[in-house]
């Protein structure tokens, strides 16, 4: 059978392709988060605000990720226009942010809450802007873009048996897949790789990416050992433990399956950094979802599939998560959550190669337009990984 | 559908697909064991008898270590496999420094990667 390749998206002038076309309303601080929010829902739902905790209050590496993950957010491809919402005495450095949109070819301003005269003032403010670019962007017409453009972040959460039987190698098919058509695949959670690292690491395209993806699990074990603690009381989690899974190394060697069965390791990078390789990138982001998707995201990934068997509902401001399950009572108990049920592998009413061409269609279909559950049900999880105290 | 299944030839567990009672006979691949107790959907079944200290093998690659004999046809748990893997509470008891990887090299699956 023949198989899409591409779909309708929007061609960037920095020759990147986005899916969605929003008006990001970047707060530089958790201080001026609720006047982004505010202006972004003015908007709605082609408005997209990045509410988060940081931005002041961090040194050293923390800064530098908080600072290039809004930059990263500024700068990608399903992002249209930029407001950025400042206070005016944080860190994180509003015109900084401002200037990378720019750089990507895109609208952008700048409102700072202290010098526009509060909270009232830079709204309406930001509310006025953020109209005139919904309106520049509603005339920007989609055209057909080529898969090999597509950076797609794998994720699973909330996962059960069914997950490492069903949904994460459909979803790796659908992986391969892509990197055939001259696509990019990236996979995060680096304690959910322990105990399959060697699955990847001899499918590394170099020694280098073999070596990288083994240092960098080594140490997230080694950060694990030295806090003195069994990690088993997340890894697994309780549920996934009712779920049947009962050690990390089960809950890795099924979770990467989704990474594909035969692409190869091409990279392993920083949170959020720029995703650069085709073929599989491993990021190095924490297993807490919502973090984890807002790296890969950062990274470039236009979108997400997501496998879940005990169902879970994160989305993300910018990029469409679709949902998939090979758990049926979870496929009808958490129907509005769900894109896709591929529960028929497991009653094997359906083949693998089957569900992964159904999944693929469905990816395209929604890098074309179609709202994912996540999106219809506004669910826009942010988080920036972070690894210091707030001074 | 199978009542159960084994991923790999490897394995020494299958996952069940549903709900096993004890007495059952349950054949995957060219195995059939006898159900010992209850295993709930989506939990494993020992296709065979697993030593204290073997691995536990599922996909073809241990998933830890038997920390009790287990018997063909028991429930193969938390209470029954122990994780090999970021076990800071097993360093901490044995006073093995940390940030120390108490996992030798030999004992890890490491690959050679692909020149």
């Amino acid at each position: 059978m023949t198989s899409p390749s591409a779909f309708l998206g929007y061609a960037r002038p920095d020759s990147r392709v986005g899916v969605r076309n929003h008006v990001l309303v970047v707060p530089t601080v958790i201080c001026s988060a609720v006047v982004a929010d505010r202006i972004a829902a003015s908007i709605a739902p082609i408005g997209a605000s990045l509410p988060h905790l940081a931005g002041c209050g961090q040194i050293g590496p923390d800064l530098n990720v908080t600072h290039d993950t809004l930059a990263a957010y500024c700068q990608h491809p399903n992002v249209g226009a930029v407001i950025v919402v400042a206070l005016g005495c944080e860190q994180v450095v509003a015109q900084q942010l401002s200037d990378a949109a720019r750089h990507a070819g895109k609208q952008a301003a700048i409102i700072a809450i202290q010098s526009e005269g509060g909270t009232l003032r830079a709204t309406a403010r930001g509310v006025e802007i953020a109209r005139r670019m919904a309106e520049t962007l509603a005339r920007v017409e989609r055209v057909w873009c080529r898969a090999s453009s597509l950076i797609l972040s794998v994720k699973c959460g909330g996962s059960d048996y069914t997950s490492g039987l069903a949904s994460n190698p459909v979803v790796g098919r659908v992986a391969d897949r892509v990197v055939d058509m001259g696509g990019a695949v990236v996979l995060g959670e680096i304690a959910e790789i322990m105990g399959a690292e060697h699955l990847l690491a001899d499918r590394a395209a170099s020694h280098e990416a073999a070596t990288r993806l083994l240092r960098v699990v080594s140490r997230v074990e080694a950060e694990a050992i030295a806090l003195g603690l069994d990690i088993r009381g997340t890894q697994p989690s309780p549920g996934n433990m009712r779920g049947g899974l009962t050690t990390i190394e089960e809950k890795s060697l099924g979770a990467t399956h989704k990474a594909g069965e035969r692409t190869r390791l091409e990279d392993v990078v920083a949170y959020s950094a720029p995703i650069t390789s085709k073929g599989l990138t491993v990021m190095d982001t924490p297993g807490l979802d919502v973090e984890s998707v807002t790296g890969m995201v950062g990274g470039g990934a236009q979108i997400c599939v997501f496998t879940t068997g005990l169902g879970t509902p994160t989305g993300n401001p910018i990029a469409p998560v679709v949902k998939i399950t090979g758990n049926s009572r979870t496929a009808h108990g958490m129907a509005d959550n769900i894109d896709v049920d591929v529960s028929g592998v497991m009653s094997e009413t359906e083949s693998l190669d089957a569900a992964a061409d159904r999944l693929l269609t469905e990816v395209l279909a929604v890098c074309s337009g179609r709202p994912t559950a996540a999106e219809r049900l506004g669910h826009r999880e942010f988080a920036i990984h972070r690894r210091n105290p707030t001074i | 559908m199978n009542a159960a299944l084994v991923i790999s030839e490897r394995d020494n567990v299958a996952t069940a697909l549903e709900p096993l009672e004890k007495g059952r006979m349950v054949t995957v691949r060219d195995k059939t064991v006898l159900v010992a107790e209850p295993i709930a959907r989506g939990h494993k079944v020992a296709l065979q008898a697993i030593r204290t200290g073997e691995a536990v093998i599922k996909y073809g690659s241990p998933i830890g270590n038997a920390s009790r004999d287990i018997e063909p046809g028991a429930h193969v748990h938390t209470h029954n496999v122990a994780s090999t893997r970021g076990r800071g509470d097993l360093a901490a008891r044995e006073g093995v420094a940390s940030g120390v990887n108490r996992t030798s090299a030999a004992e890890r699956p490491t690959a050679e990667p692909a020149e």
